[in-house]
């Protein structure tokens, strides 16, 4: 049996959502069984958001992540809500431009800071696809799904219009993680 | 075939509940009066009425009807009317039931012009329950819950309906009965929300409260405190005080929401 | 052919509801509700529908039921404060027998509660909101896939029992999306609206000049008093409660060999089925019945299950509130605990199972 337990953690905005039914769909059409629960706060923006993906070979029966092999931090808030309730051997990616991690978290869990806002500024010119950039380290550090399936997800759940910026935006996350070393 | 007011009643329910001199019956009569001149077809008019002594005039029409609960009338004809385009729906409503309970229904109700007609039995008081304050007694007036006078200001229903974009609006009272008539056949054939507030007595409280104990001297009162629309407005305001408009206030055409409703869906079908 | 989809539990509703044929839905956004109104306001034009958002909730329940006497299959979806405001008027489906569905996507309460957070504390005001004794159906679902079943049976128990159906979800289904192959044209039953029964049209707009009213009444829909009202009263009560055994809806697991029994329903029925496959791995002799009608209550079936086993947990996102029903039906034959939580967050499978072993563990010093 495999199962993933993913957590996508930031602001309401962000797009953690969408991240995470891409994800999922991505898993979906390679055959996995597949839940996402989401939760935010009261606030349309900027509240504190998060969607929770589970990936499984089996029947998910409990719904909801209990404790992440996964999880993605885009803002300081979410990162000190979550990151104490991950597994010794989970993964955790941060948004170093957003997220200061403290130099006595040096053991465990394994937290990646990658600059993922920055580099979506950057390369594609917006914050806005931030998700999907953080998508494409997420999925190189930890191999959750096929790249084939993830791009297909990409484009079926973005507009004709952003579907190329947003497809370019899963490589420059891919890229990223080939500089990536521990916070 | 010509049919005849009787046909638009359930006879056989007669007399009605309503308290000698009331002037609901004067009101229930006019409103069959005016579907028998239109023609309709019984068989094609929903009458829906609310909670309250206006609230049982549904009880009397051989259409299809409906005795719904307090205020909420008008929000249950939107449904039936969207369900049924084609069947006039016709609300016989209180006015602490169409403007206090169901305020928020009544003004949506004209915000969205949807073809509905609603004739409103304003008696001024809660008739059914004992006497007791309505939004729509005058200031000063009496009532079971106002023993010393109404501090408040009331509603003008008519000024209300016109605010919130009904499009057909007119007003008179239950001594001129032919004027009922002509005013529910004009906002049956209206297409839009039409709203006919109708004056009308109640003795048993409204009247003994305010020492009007007598029917037909309320009625009288309605005469000499009434002047047409044309005449108001030529008056001063001191002349004004104390006097009621009567007459149609508005009638006018806007889109109207089912239609609107129904043409938005084949945009979206075709989409 | 049934594919795989990607559906959220809302949106599995408003698929459900078209599928049994709801061409009207009117209501009042408010979380965690409000995307079954959001997909029906696209889809149901498409269809020759109406979805319509009005001024509140009291007027989305009123023009469901005067929809409903227009024909046409009609539901509303609210959550907790929306439900409050709907009680009146589900009252008036109740006693004027009007067919009509009406989704409640549960959250934690009362009043404004947490926004939003999961909760099963509908489950009394289910049953009980509207004022005076009265007849109602409430049904709830665990799964996506059974979202959309359960729209559809409510749909075709309100046709059937002319009543109001419940329809109780919580904030997690309604938002949870899964993987789901949903059923395609013709493989469930969907019941349609009879024209007439006895002769007698049931329909507005059929010239049989219906009068409707939410006073007691006989059955030419006038009102009556007395005892011809009692009469009235125990007759729609009675439609429901002498049918209980033919609208059970449950699934029982390992109930044969069971000392320790799980009652669940909903949401939290998902921790329990992790939590039971984990005990039972480890020899604790678990069985679970799984609840998917809720009202009118399985007395029957709780006391002939209670009969044979040793002792009953029942998990819910409540202070206590089916926990009560299932204790009045076990009669004393065996102890019933309540597992409640209500910060907001699901029963986990974890504290299921801690609490199962603790059980065991003391029952089994009591043995020795």
């Amino acid at each position: 049996m495999s199962t993933r337990q993913i957590r996508l953690t930031g602001a309401g905005g962000q797009g953690l959502v969408l991240a995470g039914i891409i994800l999922a769909e991505a898993a979906m059409r390679e055959g996995y069984n597949v839940a996402v629960a989401q939760s935010y706060g009261p606030e349309a923006r900027l509240g504190a958001s998060r969607a929770e993906v589970i990936i499984s070979t089996e029947k998910i029966a409990y719904p909801q992540v209990d404790r992440p092999d996964l999880l993605l931090c885009l803002t300081q808030e979410a990162y000190d809500k979550y990151i104490s309730n991950v597994g010794e051997r989970a993964l955790v990616l941060v948004d170093s431009g957003q997220v200061l991690v403290p130099n006595s978290n040096h053991l465990k869990p394994k937290v990646i800071a990658l600059p993922l806002q920055r580099a979506a500024m950057e390369q594609i010119g917006s914050k806005l696809v931030t998700n999907v950039v953080a998508l494409g380290a997420l999925n190189a550090l930890a191999g959750i799904v096929s790249w084939e399936h993830l791009a297909a997800a990409v484009a079926e759940r973005t507009p004709q219009k952003y579907r190329a910026q947003n497809l370019k935006a899963l490589d420059v996350g891919r890229a990223l993680t080939g500089t990536a070393s521990p916070a | 075939m010509t049919r005849d007011y009787r046909q638009y009643l359930r006879v056989e329910k007669l007399p009605h509940v309503w308290c000698p001199g009331c002037g609901h019956g004067i009101i229930t009569h006019a409103i069959a009066s005016a579907m028998a001149d239109l023609q309709l077809d019984p068989d094609q008019i929903a009458v829906l009425g609310g909670i309250g002594c206006s609230g049982r005039a549904s009880f009397l029409f051989q259409t299809d009807a409906m005795h719904t609960t307090h205020g909420r009338a008008v929000a249950f004809a939107t449904g039936l009317k969207l369900a049924r385009p084609d069947l006039h729906v016709l609300l016989v409503m209180g006015d602490g039931d169409a403007l206090g309970i169901g305020g928020n229904h009544f003004i949506h109700a004209c915000r969205r012009n949807i073809d509905l007609t609603a004739v409103i039995y304003n008696n001024a008081i809660y008739g059914q329950t004992g006497g007791q304050l309505a939004p729509t007694t005058p200031t000063e007036k009496r009532s079971t819950t106002s023993p010393y006078g109404n501090v408040e200001h009331p509603f003008d229903i008519a000024r209300l309906a016109m605010a919130a974009g009904a499009t057909y609006v007119a007003r008179t009272t239950s001594f001129d009965f032919p004027e009922i008539v002509r005013f529910v056949r004009r906002g049956m054939a209206h297409k839009g929300f039409s709203v006919i507030e109708v004056l009308t007595q109640c003795p048993t409280y409204y009247g003994r409260l305010n020492d009007l104990r007598d029917p037909s001297q309320m009625l009288y009162e309605f005469k000499s405190h009434t002047v047409s629309l044309e005449e108001y407005h030529q008056m001063s305001p001191e002349e004004q005080a104390g006097k009621i408009p009567i007459g149609e206030f508005l009638c006018e055409e806007r889109a109207e929401f089912i239609e609107s409703y129904y043409g938005l869906c084949q945009l979206g079908r075709s989409a | 052919m049934n594919k795989q989809e990607f559906v959220q539990g809302n949106e599995a509703c408003a698929r459900g509801a078209l599928y049994a044929g709801c061409r009207f839905f009117a209501g009042y956004p408010i979380t965690p509700s409000s995307e079954i109104m959001e997909y029906l306001a696209r889809e149901m034009p498409k269809v020759g529908g109406v979805c319509v958002q009005l001024e509140d909730e009291i007027a989305s329940i009123s023009a469901v039921i005067g929809a409903s006497w227009g024909g046409v299959k009609a539901m509303t979806a609210t959550s907790g404060p929306g439900f409050s405001l709907m009680q009146e008027n589900i009252g008036y489906a109740a006693i004027t027998e009007t067919p009509c569905v009406i989704v409640d996507c549960q959250r934690w309460g009362p009043s404004t509660g947490q926004p939003t957070k999961a909760a099963q504390g509908d489950v009394m005001q289910a049953r009980w909101g509207t004022h005076g004794d009265h007849p109602v159906i409430v049904l709830t679902a665990s799964w996506v896939r059974e979202v959309f079943e359960m729209t559809v049976l409510a749909f075709n128990l309100a046709e059937i029992y002319r009543v109001p159906v419940i329809l109780l979800l919580d904030e997690v289904l309604a938002h949870l999306r899964e993987n789901v192959t949903l059923p395609v044209a013709g493989e469930l039953e969907v019941v349609e609206r009879l024209e007439k029964t006895n002769g007698r049209m049931l329909n507005f707009g059929a010239g049989a000049h219906l009068m409707i009213t939410g006073m007691a009444h006989d059955e030419t829909g006038f009102p009556v008093q007395g005892e011809k009202a009692a009469q009235h009263l125990k007759r729609i009560v009675g439609k429901i409660e002498e049918h209980k055994e033919r609208l059970m809806r449950y699934q029982g697991f390992y109930l044969d060999d069971a000392d320790f029994l799980v009652v669940s329903y909903g949401i939290t029925s998902r921790a329990v089925e992790a939590a039971v496959e984990r005990l039972r791995a480890g020899g604790v002799p678990i069985g679970w019945l799984d609840l998917k009608i809720l009202w009118p209550f399985p007395d029957k079936l709780i006391r002939e299950i209670a009969s044979h086993v040793k002792y009953i947990l029942v998990p819910e996102l409540n202070l206590g509130q089916l926990v009560r029903e299932i204790e009045r039906a076990a009669a004393g034959q065996a102890p019933v605990a309540h597992l409640g939580r209500v910060d907001g967050s699901l029963i986990t499978p974890e504290e299921i199972c801690k609490y199962v072993q603790d059980e065991v563990a003391r029952v089994q010093r009591v043995c020795l």
